[in-house]
Order: structure tokens, then sequence, then C-alpha cells
């Protein structure tokens, strides 16, 4: 080997390195590569930058030219008439009506912090179930969105000139969900407090909605628990007796809560607000939430009892699920409204939400039972043998190895059925309960002032819609990631 | 529902299930609130405002029953329906009364086991074609593409129209009227058939509505009115002659602004018996001597409420045409207070 530095033609140093050629970096690179590598993809190209140019210049000038303030369509297209322009939306109809797409029209109107406390809890209710390892991130997360819902509401306050108040709730809990971020940071072992606040939402949920002594939902809390208690004693005498025994004592707790109640109806209570005042998007959420919360678990129980080695429960989850799924939606929505009045003795009043929940959820547990039997199905045999050789029974052997694996698979399937659910809240409006569709349907485009606004308002619907139903495949798709132990 | 104890509420139901129930004149007064089942969204006839308040012609209606039964116009629980839950609601109980813009039709009546009490709208199905189509009846709509009401009278007189006069045409079914527009203006069916007040209001909202005709020809008697179940006829009594009351209102020339110096007396004496100075026309029906003076004080007589909902001046601009008295051509007639 010759030493290099006696050679003449031999570089002694290393060259600077250069930068690459303009064609070969940076967006010259990204644009050519992407949008112009050939004849037949750069007329492509061309064409898809035409049709959005196309599709914008006709949807831009009518979002940004549209009239926010107005008493009626008409007035919307004088205001158009008088500034020239030829297309607006008549986005006043929003201004208008936000309020009444949001929560109905005949909830009271100086109670809808109520609704929107109830929803803003949402978050921390779920997030400690959804986010098991991430808790300081995604409270974090949380506090940030709902500094900016408080900021929001404070534009929007300003614009309109009141309702500053409704801010107040967004900030307070951002201060919250920041100090849960930060305690779970530091390694406080939080979760236990956060399940906690998951078991109580629903109850105070449907104080803050429905208003009311909040002994009612005390009382169905107090009896849950001490059902709860009462099914672990009893456990030493089997899961089916326990079970049973835990029941009779809810059902015990109950209806002496009731009587108590009912002796004090003014205890803490909210203005009460019948079911029939419920109503827009707040309709479709509080069905969307507590059919999904409550098919669930239902499904899982029809689920095993479809594979259930007793002929009558395998019976019986078989036909119901079966005949539910094999009935249209709209027509147990039908039964719910219509028929069920024929049957209930005249002059009872049994809920019409409370019905259309337990038609909802019927329908929806049946699929989801479905959705877990595959899931079911897809564990090897050995899987259940496993649990077998380990001596377990069946409750714990299903509580301990089928059932976490059985779920991981179905999350797919269990997600899509519960978007799908979400979606179908809407039918509520052909049995004439007035969701976010009932209420555009219905009152605001029958009224004679915006008789004739169509895309302003289905528009609204959609953005309200959207975000909802891709935040929960968004977040199936994370779970399914974090819960990925496959070694592929 | 208060309180949330479903098991509570279900022995509940249970007890109420013994209780026999008396005449609905005694349910209305025992609730205090009359329920009175309108659509969920008719233009000018029922359609809550942004206030959340229920305004319209088929409304004002109800609010004169509640007023001549309870004395509060205000006392009314509204319950929405769809043309397919309107007369199971009011059949099972959950209604008092239906004031729904639904026609009087044989089968209804009877069949059904409904009572009519009465018309305060007749109406008649017509035809809207865009004007550039160039058609000047409807007979010339052979193969034309029909946008229509489902599970309404109007789907069966399409039927019968097209077919009495041997000529075809394909239905594009849609569920409410505010479905039917953006269809129709998208050219999704060429031609629009409903009530002609429902074709009136809906062309009024167009933005050119000078492209739109309405054909002249007029294929159905729609009379529309509020109606009740069988089997109770002091209630029907009721609600008929609430009714009446409006219309024989207008007739006499009773109006909101002048009645209170005609409750002092008048020497007119129908319209004492009318207002309850004179005679006993209210304990008759079980209510108060001045319940058709209530019924009236609460938005005026029938052509008071005419105007202020689906008349001339308001954006729906119907003319009164066959809803005219029967003094001036028309057929609203009631029968004499006596």
């Amino acid at each position: 080997m010759t030493d290099q530095h006696q050679v003449a033609y031999v570089r002694t140093e290393m060259l600077p390195e250069q930068a690459p050629p303009s064609s070969q970096q940076g967006v010259f690179k990204w644009v050519r590569e992407n949008l112009f590598p050939d004849v037949v993809n750069s007329i492509m190209t061309v064409l898809a930058l035409l049709i959005i140019y196309y599709l914008l210049s006709g949807f831009m000038p009518w979002l940004f030219g549209g009239v926010w303030t107005a008493d009626s369509i008409r007035d919307c297209r004088e205001i158009l008439d008088a500034a020239g322009r030829e297309v607006g939306g008549c986005f006043a109809v929003l201004t208008e009506r936000w309020n009444q797409m949001l929560f109905g029209f005949t909830y009271p109107t100086d109670q809808y912090w109520r609704p929107f406390t109830a929803f803003l809890l949402l978050p921390f209710a779920v997030t400690g179930l959804m986010f098991m390892g991430l808790i300081a991130k995604a409270f974090r997360i949380l506090a940030i969105v709902q500094l900016c819902m408080a900021a929001l509401i404070v534009v929007g306050a300003m614009a309109q000139g009141s309702g500053l108040g409704m801010a107040v709730t967004p900030a307070i809990l951002a201060v919250l969900a920041f100090a849960i971020s930060t305690l779970a940071a530091s390694g406080t072992p939080i979760v236990r407090y956060l399940i906690l606040m998951t078991a109580l939402y629903p109850f105070v949920a449907f104080w803050l909605i429905w208003g009311g002594s909040i002994l009612s939902p005390l009382f169905v809390m107090i009896g849950l628990i001490i059902g709860y208690l009462v099914f672990k004693r009893g456990e030493a005498f089997g899961f089916a007796a326990g079970v049973a025994l835990g029941l009779v004592a809810t059902v015990i707790v109950w209806i002496i809560g009731g009587q108590i109640a009912g002796l004090a109806p003014d205890f803490l209570a909210f203005e009460a607000v019948r079911s029939r005042d419920m109503g827009g998007f707040m309709l479709n959420f509080i069905l969307g939430t507590v059919c999904v919360s409550l098919s669930l678990p239902i499904g899982i129980v029809l689920a095993l009892g479809r594979q259930s080695d007793m002929p009558i429960i395998k019976i019986i989850c078989v036909v119901f699920i079966e005949f539910v799924r094999g009935v249209p939606l709209i027509t147990l929505l039908f039964v719910a409204n219509v028929v069920l009045n024929y049957f209930l003795p005249p002059g009872t009043n049994f809920d019409l939400i409370l019905r259309v929940i337990i038609m909802i959820t019927l329908f929806s547990s049946a699929y989801i039972a479905e959705v877990i039997r595959g899931g079911l199905a897809a564990l090897p045999t050995g899987q259940y043998e496993a649990a077998d050789s380990l001596g377990l029974d069946y409750a714990q052997a299903t509580r301990l190895i089928i059932l976490p694996q059985a779920l991981k698979i179905s999350i797919p399937g269990i997600v899509n059925v519960s978007v799908g659910l979400f979606k179908d809240t809407t039918l509520v409006s052909v049995i004439s309960m007035f969701d976010l569709v009932g209420m555009i349907r219905g009152p605001i485009l029958a009224s004679t002032e915006w008789n004739g606004v169509y895309w302003e308002l289905w528009g609204a619907a959609i953005l309200l819609f959207f975000p909802v139903c891709y935040g929960i495949s968004q977040y199936s798709q994370w779970l399914e990631r974090q819960l990925d132990t496959s070694h592929r | 529902m208060k309180n949330s104890l479903i098991l509570g509420a279900m022995t509940v139901a249970g007890l109420a299930a013994g209780v026999a129930t008396a005449g609905t004149l005694e349910d209305v007064q025992a609730r205090g609130k009359l329920n009175c089942g309108v659509t969920t969204g008719l233009v000018g006839f029922a359609a809550p405002d942004a206030n959340g308040e229920w305004q319209g012609f088929d409304v004002a209606v109800c609010r004169a029953v509640a007023a001549a039964v309870l004395g509060d116009a205000s006392a009314v629980e509204f319950v929405p329906t769809t043309g397919k839950t309107r007369f199971t609601a009011l059949a099972s109980g959950e209604i008092d009364m239906l004031a729904r813009n639904t026609t009087w039709t044989f089968s209804r009546d009877v069949d059904l086991k409904f009572e009519f009490t009465g018309v305060n709208y007749y109406d008649g199905q017509g035809f809207m074609v865009p004007a550039d189509l160039g058609v000047t009846s409807a007979k010339e709509l052979d193969g034309a593409t029909v946008c229509i009401q489902t599970g309404t009278t109007t789907e069966l007189n399409l039927a019968d129209f097209f077919r009495t006069n041997n000529i075809s045409y394909e239905p594009v079914p849609i569920e409410t009227n505010s479905e039917a527009q953006p269809l129709y203006l998208e050219g999704a069916c060429d031609v629009y058939t409903t009530d002609a007040s429902g074709l009136a209001a809906t062309r009024a909202a167009f933005e050119n509505p000078g492209d739109h005709v309405v054909l002249p020809e007029i294929i159905s008697k729609e009379p529309l009115g509020p109606l009740v179940r069988h089997g109770d006829n002091e209630w029907g009594d009721i609600v008929r002659w609430t009714l009446n009351a409006l219309i024989t209102a207008e007739e006499l020339g009773v109006t909101s602004a002048n009645m209170s110096d005609m409750m002092a007396g008048t020497n007119n004496p129908e319209i004492n018996r009318l207002l309850g100075t004179e005679g006993t026309l209210g304990a008759m029906l079980g209510l108060d001597a001045d319940w058709a003076a209530k019924a009236l004080a609460v938005s005026g007589n029938y052509g008071e409420i005419f105007e202020t909902n689906i008349g001339e001046n308001t954006p729906i601009g119907l003319s009164r045409g066959l809803n005219a008295q029967w003094k001036n051509g028309g057929l609203i007639y009631s029968p004499p207070f006596r």
C-alpha cells in the first residue's frame, strides 16, 4: 500500500460537502417526484388542480360571502342583493338557531350550562379508561382542548355580547385536567381515582341533564354499590349465586330509595327537565353514549351465552340475537314509540327516551354480541384448555384469559358498530323526536323564516357529526397499535 | 321523567293500569294541560319559533281549545307527530286531540274510529312545475317524475288521477316537505305535488318564485281539520264548537280588538250567546260561560288567525279562496250558536 500523501494527483484533504442540485432537493424534488413524474401523472395533476380550483371558486365566495345576521331567508337575499354579491350562504339561520340545534327547542335556555357541563365532563370520565398508559399526556391535551373551548366561548360571547359565563366551566376543568396531568407525571398512582370518576359520571351527568333532586341518582348509585358488595360476599357460594343475591339487594335499595326520594323532591334539586324537552345534538350524544356503553356489557354476556353448554341459555341468546338482527332498527323505534302505547295502560307516561334507549341498546348489543363471538371464535382452543389446566373455573377463565384476548381481537368490529350506532341515533327523527336531524328537518326548515335554507344547515350537521365519528375511529386505530402484542 | 328509578316507574305503571279513565275533559282538567298533536313542522301551520314557542294555523286551534277548557292558552303540551305516528298517538290516548292538517276521509273517520270535529282549512292537491317546462295542464304530465310525500292521501290521489287520465308517472317518494324543495329545485323530479297551500308556501320560499307555476288542476278535496277519538262525544263537542266559535266570531265581526267592548253586551243576541253574556251555552258544554271569549282572546277569530299565520300579508301569502266565509263565497260556515 503506497503512501497517499506522496502521490501528486491525490487530494490531501476531503472536499467540503456540496448541496445537492436544486432539482434533487426540497420542494422541487417533492413536486417533481410526486406531482409530475411522467406525462400521464402530470396531466392528472393539472386536472386535479383544475377541479380543486373549480370547487373552491364556488365554495369560497359562498362561505366567505355569507350573511351571518338576518331575520329570515328573504332578509338574507336582500342583504346579498344590496351588497351585489352573486352567491353567499345564509348562515344567519345558524346564528339564530344554533342553540336549538344543540339542545332542542324546549330545553330551558337558562339551564344550557348543565348539559354543557356534562358534555365537558365526559372526557374526564373516559380518558382514564381509554388512555391507560398515557394519562399524563392525555390529560395535558385535554387541558389544552378545554382552554381552547373556553377561549372560543369568550370570543363568541364578545361577538354576541352575552354568554360569557359559559366559559367558566371549561376554564375550571382545564385547570383540573392540568392538575391531573401534573400528578400523573409525578408518578402519583392516580388511576384508581380516575376510575372512581368514571363510575360517578353517569349519575352526575343524569343529575345535570335531567335535573331534579340529587337523591334519585344517589340512591341508584348506592343500590349498585350495595349490590356489588353483596355480590362480593355471595361470590363464595358461586358466581351465579353472587349475581342473584347482588341483584336482589340492589332492587331492595332502589325501592326503599325511591320512597325516600319521593318524600324530598327538592333536596339539592336543579330545575327538572322532562325527556320530551331534550333535543338537538345533545339528544344524539345522550343516546350514542348511553347505548354504546350499555350495549357493550350486554353484548359480552350474549356472546358468552351463545357459546354456553347450557341449552336454555344458549337458545335464549341465539333467539334474541337472531331476532333483533333480523329486524330493522327503525321498526324497533316504531315499536318503542307507537306500538308500546297500545300495550301500556292509558295515561301511563313511560319515558320516551328510556324506551328508545332500551330499543337501540337491544339492537346494538345483538350486533356487538356477534362481533365478540367472532373474537371468541378466533381464539385458539389451546387458550381455553390452558385455562382449564390451570384449574380456573369458568368465571375466572373467562375474565382472566378468554375475554381480554377476545375483546382485543374485536376492537375494530366494536368501534365499527359504535360509530354506526352514533349515526343511527338520527333515526329517532322519524318517530318525531327532535334530535339534530329532526330539528333541522322539522322546526327549523318548517319555520316561515328559514324555509328554503339547506346547505348551511346540513353543512353544520356534518361539522358536528364528523369530528366525533372520526375521533372514535382514530382512537380505535391507536388502541389497536397499543394492544398489539403479535410478533410480526 | 323526574324519577330515574325504572323499577319504581314500572310499578307505578302497573298500579295505574287498575285506574279507570274518566272522560277526556275531566282528564284534561285534572292534568291542567291539553295534549295536542301537531306536525313536526309545516310552514305556516305549525312550527316552533326561535324562542321555542309553537306558532301556526293549526297550533292556534290547540291554543283556543286549551283556553276554552283550562282558561290558559299556554297550558298546551304540543306533541309533535309525523304522518305515520299521528293516528296511533291519538288512538292510544297519548294526545287528546290532533290538529295536524289531517284530511277528513271516510276511512279515517269510520275505520280508524276518529271523529273529525270540523274543517279549519279547505285544501286540494295541486301540481307545481318549472315555468320553462312549458306545461299548462296536469294532463300533459305523461311520463313525468313526481316528488310525492309518502304516507299521505296525496300519494293515493296522485295514483288515482294518473290512472283515470291514462297517463304514466314515476314517483319519487319523500318524507317531508322540506326534503321535497331541494329535490325539486335540483331537478330530481319534474313535478312537485302536495296540497295547494303547501305548494304556495314552498314556492314563496324560492329565490325566483316566478320561474315556477302552479298548474290550474286541483285534483282532490282535502278538507283539513282537527280530530278526536271515537267514543267521547262530550269532548268532541268541545273541540267542534271551539272551532265553530272562532268561525262564527269572524262572521259576526267579533275580533280580538273589539271583543272586550262586546263583552259588555250588544244588541245582537247571537254575539251575546257566543260570548256568554246571555244564555247557558257554556254550561251545556260543561265549561265556563265565557269559554268562547277565552278562546277568542288568544289570537282572535278565524279570519285573524288566518291572516297572521298564512294570509296574504305573510311570506306564505295564501288568499282566502275556498276558506272565505260563506257570505263571501267561501266554504267556511258554522252552524248557529243557539
